[in-house]
């Protein structure tokens, strides 16, 4: 089983090559939209490279839940609304949504992914020594 | 000037790769207006080359039902450049294919020199019911591949001939 480190090593190479940024900027606490500049199509070629690194599967919507970000049911008003906050948290136990859950504004949950998140969400499918 | 950067397929197996050759013609208007003076066949169209040989993988991969996109290169390297009276070998290997899309490794090779090397993402594109429909007809690339000789040297992933996609006939025979 991969260390933590080993994983966010992993994770460093991935983004730094898939977005091209230095490796000292990739920090546990950057925001991939934020700080690492990723476009919504590089979340695909990021996606490419955790499977690859990892040897794991990451469904459509588990990382990067777009259907619940545009579904009514879940956004009223350009803001999630109370279930569809619920329906976040159930899909994305790995990542802290209570910043987000504070002023739900659909706009602004691309900015919400970190780094750390993404060491969280490899080690919800392999586990971490 | 048709928009077909690559000349024929030479080897295609299905979900796996892809090569294709792409002749270098002085005659080609191109070259002549990218240095002036200095004909070169410019990076961007051995980009398009690659992407159409690594594109027709991808697609097949899934019967055309998906319409493909080229959505990002992530790397791309050129070691020299092409010239004419050089033949270009491409050489597209799928990586990996899921729901999204796909990602592709392709290189170009002169002789036994490599030439260029670059990732390809190729993202499928979510039906919006009009103009894309119409822009992605299979039959289209179904066309193209005929033309390029897919068909020909083409292997399905179980190592049989490849054929052309089902649904294609039906489509011909509604056109009548």
């Amino acid at each position: 089983m991969p260390s933590k480190q080993e994983i966010f090593e992993k994770i460093k190479t991935s983004l730094v090559d898939a977005l091209g940024v230095d490796e000292d900027e990739v920090k546990p606490e950057a925001t991939l939209v934020g700080d690492l500049g990723a476009e919504s199509i590089d979340f695909l070629d990021i996606v490419f490279r955790l499977e690859k690194a990892f040897n794991i599967k990451v469904p459509r919507g588990e990382l990067f839940p777009e259907d619940i970000l545009t579904n009514p049911d879940y956004v009223k008003d350009g803001k999630v609304t109370p279930e569809g906050l619920v329906q976040l948290r159930k899909r994305m136990p790995f990542a802290n949504l209570d910043p987000f859950a504070a002023n739900p504004n659909v706009k602004d949950f691309g900015n919400l992914l970190t780094v750390e998140d993404m060491v969280r969400y490899v080690v919800s499918k392999v586990g971490a020594s | 000037m048709r928009w077909i950067w690559i000349d024929k397929f030479i080897e295609f197996d299905s979900r796996k790769q892809a090569k294709a050759i792409k002749n270098i013609s002085l005659a080609e208007e191109h070259l002549h207006d990218h240095f002036p003076g200095f004909p070169v066949m410019p990076n961007s169209l051995i980009t398009e080359g690659l992407a159409q040989t690594g594109g027709l993988l991808v697609g097949e991969a899934n019967n055309f039902e998906e319409k493909v996109i080229l959505a990002k290169i992530p790397k791309a390297v050129f070691h020299f450049p092409a010239v004419p009276g050089d033949t270009l070998l491409y050489t597209a290997t799928l990586l990996d294919l899921n729901d999204n899309g796909a990602m592709v490794s392709a290189t170009s090779h002169v002789g036994d020199r490599l030439q260029a090397e670059m990732e390809i993402v190729f993202a499928h594109l979510a039906d919006d019911g009009g103009r894309s429909r119409n822009l992605f007809e299979p039959k289209n690339f179904v066309f193209t591949m005929k033309l390029l000789g897919v068909f020909d040297v083409g292997r399905s992933s179980d190592g049989s001939k490849l054929k052309e996609p089902p649904g294609l006939a039906k489509m011909r025979d509604g056109e009548k």
